[in-house]
Parts: C-alpha cells; structure tokens; sequence
C-alpha cells in the first residue's frame, strides 16, 4: 500500500546528512564538551559550530543561543525566565488564545502565582494585531509572548509590527516559531524579537534538542540549575549529538528556504483547490494568505475528525486532527475554538502538514482517497441528510 | 490503539443506516462532545427486534461500539435488548482504550433510548 506521510508539523523525517553529522558524537567523540582534556574538544567546538549556524538562521549572535531539549523547555524557560527576573517590575503578560499549551499552560500556572495574563483574542482565522497588543500592554506588563505561526491552521501574525510595538513600549517580546523556522525568512534584528524558541525536529532534524535566543542585555535565569553549561543558563551535559543535528539541520531548511517555500507552497494550494472542489461542505480553517507553505486545515462538516484519520490511516495516509478524541479531553481545539468555530464543526478537523519531501503523487493519492472516506462517514452520520 | 475487532467493525460497520419500516428511535450524545448515535429499530407482534439501524457521528469507537450494539441486539426481545451493558459490548469489542470507555456507554444507552421510544409509541397506539 502506498504509504504518504502528512503530519510533518507534529514532526519530520531525519535527514540522512544531518543523521551523517551526528553519527561521530554517538560512536568516536564521545567527550563531554565540559572536559578540559582532549577527549572534550571536539564536542566543545562542535557545540560551537552549531551555535554559529543556529545564530546565522535568525540573524543572532552565537552568544545570544542556548540550546534546550526542545521547544517546550525554550518556551518554559522564556516565559518563567522573564516573570521570575522581572517581576518587581510587574506581573502582567501578554499572550494569545491560540499559543502552544508550552506557552498557554506556563501562563497558567503563573497565573496561580499571582501573575495575571492577558489572553489576546484571534480573528475568523486565527491572528492577532499589532494593535490589540498595543492596547493590551499596561504599566506592568513584563513580556509579550506571540506565536510566529500557528501550529494548527498554519496563520502567521505580524510579527514584525509586534516586535515593534513591543520595542516602542520596552516590553521584552518572545515568540514560539517552532513551527515558522526553516519555513519562513526570520530575523530577530529587523523584526525586534527579544526571545525565540525553536525546535530541531520539525526540520528534519532530531527530537529532543531545541533552542532559546535571547538577545544581549536580556537577562533570563536558567530554568535547570546544575553545572555551569550554556553560560549558566542551562544546565546539564550537553545533548552533543542532538546540538549537532540541530545546527546542520537548521542550516539546511534555511539554505533551501525559498525553494522549498515554493514548492510546498504550490502543492499546499492544489491540496486546497482539490479539496474545495471535490468535496462539498468544507471550510478552509487558517488565513487564506499568510499561512505557513506546509500547512492544510479543513474542517468537514457533518463528521468526526478521528474517524476521518482512522480511515485515511487505513489507507497509508497520515495526517492528524482536532478533534476531542485526538487531543485526550473533551473539547475539540482551542485554537479552532477560540477562532469562533463550533464545536461540532470543530470536531470534525482534518490537518494535512506537507514537508519538502512531499510529491505530486502524495497529493494525487490524498485527494483520490479522501472524498471517498468522507462520502463513506457522511452516510454514517445522523447530522448529514442528503 | 484498536483491537482488530474494532477496527473490523469500523471498517465494515454491521447494520448501518436508517432502516425501513422502523418502529423505534433514539438518538443520544451531542455534536459538543463529538459523539451522536442514532438507533433504529423494527419490532415485530411478538416483541423481538427482527431489524436494526444505525447512524453515528463521531469517532472510531463510537462508530465500532454501535455496530457492535446492533449485532447483539437483533433477533433479541425488547427485554433482552435492555440488558446490554457497555461492559458487554467492550467485551465483545476485544476492548477499548480507556478514554473511549464512555462510547460503549452511548451505544448502551441509544438502545435503550431505541427501546423508550418503541414503547411509548405502542403505549399511545393502544390508548
């Protein structure tokens, strides 16, 4: 059975250069990049390499990079870093109702510690405005934490005009693009980003192994304490291979970017044109323009997002959803929720995430197979009457 | 995460779809929650349900516990139709995740609600 892979924003293959790269840290140089001895060294400069390519893709300093084990530690430790060092000068921040639970969660439990936060509400299609977070900030705001693109319907805010805002008022301004890196052009100067996580496995890179950008004269304790690693601000033996990986694969999907944007980018609209044309009762969730080149929101009316990936699954295709039963609790997406979709039409999302790697062929088989499923579970539905 | 009998039910969903001539129906669940079953059935002079249907919206489980449910209740009596537990249809299913516990409860109580439905039809046929 013809096998297609269409869930590359819960995560992506690794690539077999970055894979290549990493190896010798595995098997040869094993030393901890701590040692002061031989054994240490190469891991120690490698660590260094890859920071340099990490701090290239932003438009960084390599000394403004600290690597983490992953987006949601960047995150953690963006959001508690800054409440905890800046909270004699206020306890307010400044999110949206869309984040990553990294970000929505860490903001809840601040909350329980006194903190209060703000949650911006989204448009039809899941953005915020430079605007809204200009008339959110308050004398005691401390940080403003904006997602560069949205992990589930794909939309991008104006990050650019936020940073600016957020540097016009002196609010330190962090942004989750572990969804945006590798995708879309980034750079932490021109766009006045303070703080950015990022995330390697979402770029054909390995799991467990992210980054934070902090820029200079920020200053964000460290979420693990322990040894002296990252300049104190992250504790712990470094992931030596996992950095490796990160720093190739970073400079990979940056050196590719405009190609792969464009190519990704056309098969993303035919996967769009193709659905809307084939299957009645569809609605595109996410913005129809400023929208990651990858990503694919529908929902189908009249049918359960989870049935819906069971029988594409059953097919060979893999794709993901919104829905409750996909998320473990009773409510569809926040995310789609919170850009004032129903629940019943919330339930039946359907996420279709492209990398590099997809061919013609992969959206030819997806839209062959899907109106079928859909047809199929419509007959099955009490809602759907003919 | 499924059992090869769910995913068989699933796949090939027993009894499916509003039958004809039915004499009972209950719909139960709601499109918040992401799970509606709609069940239909047909009982003859003697009390036993000679045909059932069904409609569902929501997720494998769901879909697999009211094809499930319909199995064991054709060619059963009206009594006996009210005796299906959840548990039974679990059972039946080889099991279910633990989060999807409460889909079999749905099927449970769409029989029942098939059954009420019946009953009170008769009731006011005979008045």
């Amino acid at each position: 059975m013809k096998r297609v892979y269409l869930d590359n924003a819960a995560t992506t293959r690794l690539n077999s250069e970055v894979l290549a790269e990493m190896m010798p840290y595995f098997t040869d140089n094993y030393g901890n990049p701590s040692s002061p001895h031989s054994f240490g060294q190469q891991p120690k400069s490698a660590i260094d390499n890859a920071r340099r390519r990490v701090a290239a893709a932003l438009n960084a300093e390599p000394v403004e990079i600290t690597f983490t084990s992953g987006g949601t530690e960047a995150d953690n430790a963006a959001v508690r870093g800054v409440a905890e060092r800046y909270a004699s000068k206020g306890r307010h921040i400044v999110t949206t109702a869309v984040e990553h639970h990294a970000v929505l969660h860490t903001c809840e439990l601040l909350e329980k510690h006194g903190y209060s936060v703000t949650y911006l509400p989204v448009d039809e299609y899941g953005m915020v405005s430079a605007q809204q977070v200009r008339d959110a900030i308050r004398d005691d705001t401390i940080l403003v934490t904006v997602m560069f693109a949205n992990n589930e319907v794909g939309t991008i805010n104006p990050i650019s005009e936020i940073g600016a805002v957020c540097r016009e008022k002196g609010v330190i301004f962090h942004t989750d693009a572990v969804q945006a890196v590798g995708h879309v052009p980034i750079d932490v100067k021109a766009m006045n980003i303070d703080m950015l996580s990022l995330s390697a496995h979402k770029l054909h890179g390995p799991k467990g192994v992210g980054a934070l950008y902090v820029r200079k004269g920020i200053v964000c304790p460290a979420l693990i304490v322990g040894g002296a690693q990252e300049r104190n601000r992250r504790a712990g033996t470094e992931n030596v291979p996992g950095i490796v990986g990160l720093g190739k694969a970073i400079e990979c999907a940056c050196s590719e970017m405009d190609a792969n944007a464009k190519k990704m980018s056309a098969l993303r609209d035919r996967l769009i044109s193709g659905i809307t044309g084939l299957i009645p009762e569809v609605k595109l969730n996410g913005h129809p323009v400023e929208r990651l080149p990858n990503n694919v929101n529908f929902s189908i009316k009249y049918i359960e997002g989870e049935s819906i990936l069971l029988m594409l699954d059953l097919n060979g295709i893999a794709a993901s959803s919104g829905s409750a039963c996909t998320s473990g609790s009773l409510d569809p997406s926040h995310v789609l929720l919170a850009m004032g979709l129903s629940h019943e039409i919330a339930h039946g999302s359907l996420r279709l995430t492209l990398s590099d790697e997809t061919t013609d062929e992969d959206i030819d088989y997806v839209l062959e197979v899907l109106p079928h499923i859909v047809e199929r579970l419509r007959t099955m539905s009490p809602l759907y009457h003919n | 995460m499924y059992t090869e009998k769910v995913l068989d039910h699933f796949q090939n969903p027993r009894n499916m779809g509003e039958i004809e001539g039915y004499n009972g129906v209950g719909m139960v669940g709601n499109a918040r929650c992401g799970d509606i079953m709609q069940m239909f059935i047909k009982v003859n002079d003697d009390g036993v349900i000679e045909d059932v249907g069904f409609k569902t919206f929501g997720c494998g489980a769901a879909i697999a516990s009211s094809s499930m449910a319909t199995e064991m209740i054709k060619g059963k009596t009206v009594e006996e139709a009210l005796t299906l537990s959840n548990a039974a249809v679990v059972e039946a299913l080889e099991g279910l995740p633990p989060q999807k516990i409460h889909c079999s409860v749905l099927a449970e109580e769409a029989v029942k609600a098939a059954v009420d439905d019946y009953r009170k039809k008769k009731a006011n046929y005979q008045e």
